[in-house]
């Protein structure tokens, strides 16, 4: 605006006095000065309307400035035409250049027998992916292309990981394009298979290409192995993996040219293992001949081969998909060979037979580290949203995914005497099932992962992630095996946090102790619960507590003695508000518990068989076996490999409210200190919390973008009487408000009703039947509202005057309320009145 | 008459059936139900449906996932007389393929959504009664346990 002013006070004389002329000419006979000079005027007094000019300055004025203006906007138009169109010129230019990079390298990479064809394949390949190639340049493509007449296997090339920097991926690629005769172009389908990676298609084709990859150094044996190669058809299609590393490979003589291999340092062992590849059908033939030529090619692993061998028999009767298979069989082989140069075959299988050949796969599209609850949650999710997704779950245990609230709750109050093999419960609803999620037939095998033509979930057992490498994409197995993966979720849970002063007891004091979480550890316990004399638990949260509780129900029928000790004042003293912590406190003694509140241990030792324990204020406790459960140490072993932020205060990988950690990977379940949009930063141990964030990651994994919004609760059984149902923060610390419904003469003191033992969650219908008939049990019903019935209510949790927990107390189904009023983060003047929303007095 | 108690930071209310007679006058929050970070019930708001709605279980992720959203896409967008008289291939092929895997799909079930028996859930939390409400939610209970899936909500 003053600027403009200031312009135009300077300009305003200049204009005054050429308007000023003008104005004079037509106004020759008339007081046109005196209009002529209120014209004048008018320019400076309307200056405020900027471009008003003109307005009386004459006509004369405003036609410069329209010629004015217009030739500055034609100028700027013209300018802006010319830079756009140069601009978009010189961006097509260098696209093509880029393009037509690849081809220039492929062909120089080519080691041997450079198919013409391929070749000629390849630069179609390449030019579709030119991304893929940079990211792959490591890997060897090589993919099959090469279909190499002679029977020579093929080595296929594990596609596997194309999109991500393959480079190490120790899997070897290959299509075994075999065929001896004509160009099995048919191999080339393969592409099909290489789905895994999911990639772009394009990166399929790109497996023409393997050529950049290559190692080059790498060349090693695959030099030899080309020559045979020649016939390669055009397969691109074998290729597919091109991305895929493409290790190893080498020695088969066949081998698909490609092959080359090897990318990272264990290409070198590879070298053997890789081939095997899927051999594809014609595989009659090579299968044999492929061992035999890896056999002798190889100069690492001979065994390799073999294994390798089976495989592709194994791998894809498919006739193309060797491509594909390769990728899942390959991987295997390629994989254990990578990992040790000594004996492929191993690590391959895990020392299993060729028969069984568990092979591992080298790329993975989905891997999920850690085959607990939230894994499978997430397992679930990634398979509703991504049709024909392939998941990976690796784990350390050597079961499936399982629940694991009933190992310390419905497990031990089962009739069945099988039922530590079985692991079967029954619901509250009365079905019984598995604590496993799926039967073994849901899953896939991992060597069948990279070819299901829809997808699956696939297990790969007892293997532990030690390396994480971020930058390239992969993981690193115990066995030294290596898997890339497109995303990646972490959810290694944790485990259960010892004692010092129970690690420093010595052996006899570990022998005898149990630090309770998998399924192996209620199996041993449950043993042990039947020869010995005294348990002790230590620890008073939930799971001290439901296992005293179960451990005590026991008691009931053996001479067991049950002993709880634990530094809080009562049982779940960090939980509930201290006069429930003490009413079930009582609970639990009249479970046949011996519990000891306000006990630190101060030492243990081992003397005459027995266990002592030394308590802070003097109490000595001798029990034959211990059970530790004070808490769970969060598994963040991956954190420094993988670069990932671990935080100081909850423990577990730090992640975002979209509980990523960064670009593709996850982290879900007891391991994750996630960002809760309504309570705040936290981390939370329970089953329901581990599915919802479990699937939470897994929508977002296939692009949902969602962050945690449903929150999740938990809930405890401790006996008949105590069952309760919890949501959101639940610390004693808080101020609490509790509403409970006053015992009427009706519904005497549920202490009084001794139910016949139905377990937990018997039911409110149990419940409501058990009051009347069983009330003369009780010694003298109070008929007073007694102080300390605390028989059913919502207690609520405050922080700064809003409810951020609440938990409801042996009132069912009542939990989406519960939810609703959390996620409202309201401040209610009277939480009376929130109270009524539970209708607490009716079941 | 409802009675009232404060123990340090705690209180703790008792009350009566007729204190709570008269309806609350606590203020809830109006849902938005177009939320797009709530769950979500089986068909979501753009009327596709929403294969990982826990009321399906695992249908749709087991090894028959692909004929089962086949046969159901076909059946949900089906306009003909009867509904989904249309998708009768469809449906066979997923009967065919759940019949190759009888641990997961008891044949003694018919309806779709309860196939494999460990799918019910687990929790305890009689929470999950209102998912269990359903034959459908018992297969959402699975994992979901507790959370009372959302089951066909």
């Amino acid at each position: 605006m003053l600027k403009c002013r200031s312009v135009w006070n300077k300009l305003a004389p200049l204009g005054r006095s050429s308007a000023a002329a003008a104005c004079r000419r037509p106004a020759a006979g008339r007081t046109g000065l005196q209009q002529g000079g209120g014209a004048c005027g008018v320019p400076a007094a309307a200056m405020s309307t900027g471009g008003a000019g003109g307005a009386g300055g004459g006509g004369g004025q405003n036609m410069m400035y329209f010629l004015l203006v217009g030739a500055t906007a034609i100028g700027g138009g013209v300018y802006t035409y010319r830079t756009v169109r140069g601009d978009r010129e010189r961006y097509d230019e260098r696209i093509t250049e880029i393009t037509s990079r690849p081809t220039k390298s492929q062909q120089t990479s080519y080691i041997q027998s450079p198919e013409p064809d391929s070749v000629a394949a390849a630069p179609e390949t390449e030019a579709l992916a030119p991304a893929p190639q940079e990211e792959s340049p490591a890997p060897v493509e090589e993919t099959p292309a090469p279909i190499e007449e002679t029977p020579a296997p093929v080595e296929e090339t594990p596609a596997v990981e194309e999109t991500p920097v393959v480079e190490e991926t120790p899997v070897v690629e290959e299509t075994p394009a075999e065929e001896p005769s004509a160009p099995s172009s048919s191999e080339d389908s393969p592409e099909s298979g290489p789905e895994p990676a999911g990639e772009p298609a394009a990166l399929e084709p790109d497996v023409v290409e393997p050529a950049a990859s290559l190692e080059p150094a790498a060349a090693e044996p695959a030099a030899a192995l080309e020559p045979a190669a020649a016939a390669l058809e055009p397969a691109a299609a074998a290729l597919e993996p091109a991305a895929v590393e493409a290790e190893a490979v080498e020695p088969e003589a066949v081998e698909p040219a490609a092959v080359e291999s090897v990318a990272v340092e264990p290409a070198a062992v590879e070298p053997a293992a890789v081939e095997p590849a899927a051999a594809v059908e014609p595989a009659a033939v090579e299968p044999a001949a492929v061992e035999v030529a890896a056999v002798e090619a190889v100069a690492v692993e001979a065994v390799a081969v073999e294994v390798a061998a089976v495989e592709p028999a194994a791998v894809e009767p498919a006739a193309v998909e060797p491509a594909a298979v390769e990728a899942a069989a390959v991987e295997p082989v390629a994989v254990e060979a990578a990992a040790v140069g000594a004996d492929p075959i191993a690590p391959a299988e895990s020392a299993e037979p060729a028969a069984s050949l568990p092979v591992v796969p080298g790329h993975a599209p989905y891997l999920l580290i850690g085959g607990g609850t939230a894994s499978f949650a997430a397992a679930r999710s990634i398979r509703a949203r991504d049709p024909g997704a392939k998941v990976l779950i690796v784990t350390d245990e050597p079961d499936l995914p399982y629940m694991r609230p009933p190992l310390s709750k419905e497990l031990w109050f089962s009739d069945d005497p099988t039922v530590t093999d079985t692991l079967r419960f029954k619901q509250w609803n009365g079905k019984e099932r598995s604590i496993y999620f799926q039967p073994p037939s849901f899953y896939i095998s991992p060597e069948e992962l990279a070819v299901a033509p829809n997808g699956g979930v696939a297990v790969l057992t007892g293997r532990k992630v030690v390396h994480m490498d971020v930058r390239g994409n992969k993981v690193q197995l115990d066995d030294n095996t290596e898997i890339s993966y497109d995303k990646c979720l972490i959810a290694t849970g944790g485990v259960p946090r010892n004692m010092q002063v129970i690690e420093r007891a010595g052996e006899e004091v570990m022998n005898r102790t149990t630090l309770f979480r998998k399924v192996e550890d209620f199996k041993v316990l449950d043993m042990v619960s039947r020869s010995v004399k005294s348990i002790t638990i230590v620890g008073g949260g939930f799971l001290g507590s439901e296992l005293a509780c179960a451990l005590g129900r026991r008691s009931a029928d053996s001479d067991l003695e049950v002993v709880q000790i634990f530094p809080e004042k009562g049982n779940m003293g960090k939980v509930l508000p201290e006069y429930l912590s003490n009413w079930t406190t009582e609970k639990v003694k009249k479970e046949g518990v011996k519990v000891m509140p306000e006990a630190l241990v101060k030492s243990v030792s081992f003397k005459d068989e027995q266990v002592h324990i030394h308590l802070k204020d003097g109490r000595v406790v001798i029990t034959d076996h211990l059970v530790a459960a004070v808490g769970l140490e969060p598994s963040v072993d991956l954190a420094k490999s993988a670069g990932l932020e671990v935080d100081a205060d909850f423990g577990g990988y730090r992640v975002n409210a979209e509980l990523q950690a960064r670009s593709n990977i996850w982290v879900a379940g007891d391991a994750a200190c996630f960002y809760d949009i309504r309570l705040g930063r936290r981390r939370v141990e329970h089953h329901d919390h581990a599915v919802v964030s479990g699937r939470l990651a897994g929508e977002n994994m296939t692009g949902a973008n969602k962050p945690y919004w449903h929150q999740s609760m938990f809930w405890s059984d401790l006996g008949p009487d105590v069952g309760y149902e919890a949501i959101g923060i639940v610390d004693s610390s808080l101020p609490t408000v509790g509403v409970f419904a006053k015992a009427t003469a009706k519904d005497t003191p549920r202490a009084a009703t001794e139910k016949s033992g139905t377990g937990i969650r018997s039911e409110s219908e149990t419940e409501e039947v058990a009051q009347s008939p069983v009330a003369s049990t009780t010694p003298a019903p109070p008929s007073l509202p007694q102080k300390d019935d605390y028989g059913k209510g919502v207690i609520f949790y405050l922080r700064d005057k809003v409810v951020v927990g609440i938990i409801l107390w042996n009132v069912f189904n009542r939990m989406p309320i519960a939810r609703k009023i959390i996620k409202d983060g309201e401040e209610h003047a009277d939480l009376n009145e929130v109270a009524k929303l539970f209708n607490i007095h009716e079941d | 008459m409802s009675y009232c108690r404060e123990e340090g930071k705690d209180r703790i209310i008792f009350v009566t059936k007729e204190d709570h007679e008269a309806p609350s006058n606590a203020e809830l929050i109006a849902d938005d139900p177009n939320d797009p970070y709530e769950e979500q019930g089986l068909i979501l708001p753009n009327g596709e449906v929403n294969w990982n709605c826990p009321c399906l279980g695992g249908m749709a992720s087991g090894p028959c996932g692909s004929q089962f959203k086949e046969a159901f896409s076909c059946f949900h967008y089906s306009k003909e007389e009867v509904k989904g008289s249309e998708c009768i291939d469809n449906f066979r092929a997923m009967q065919e393929c759940m019949q190759r895997y009888p641990e997961l799909y008891p044949q003694d079930e018919d309806s779709e959504s309860s196939p494999p028996q460990g799918q019910s859930g687990s929790a305890p939390p009689t929470d999950s009664d209102p998912p269990a409400s359903t034959t459908q939610s018992a297969p959402s209970s699975d994992s979901e346990a507790p959370s009372e899936g959302q089951n066909a909500s």
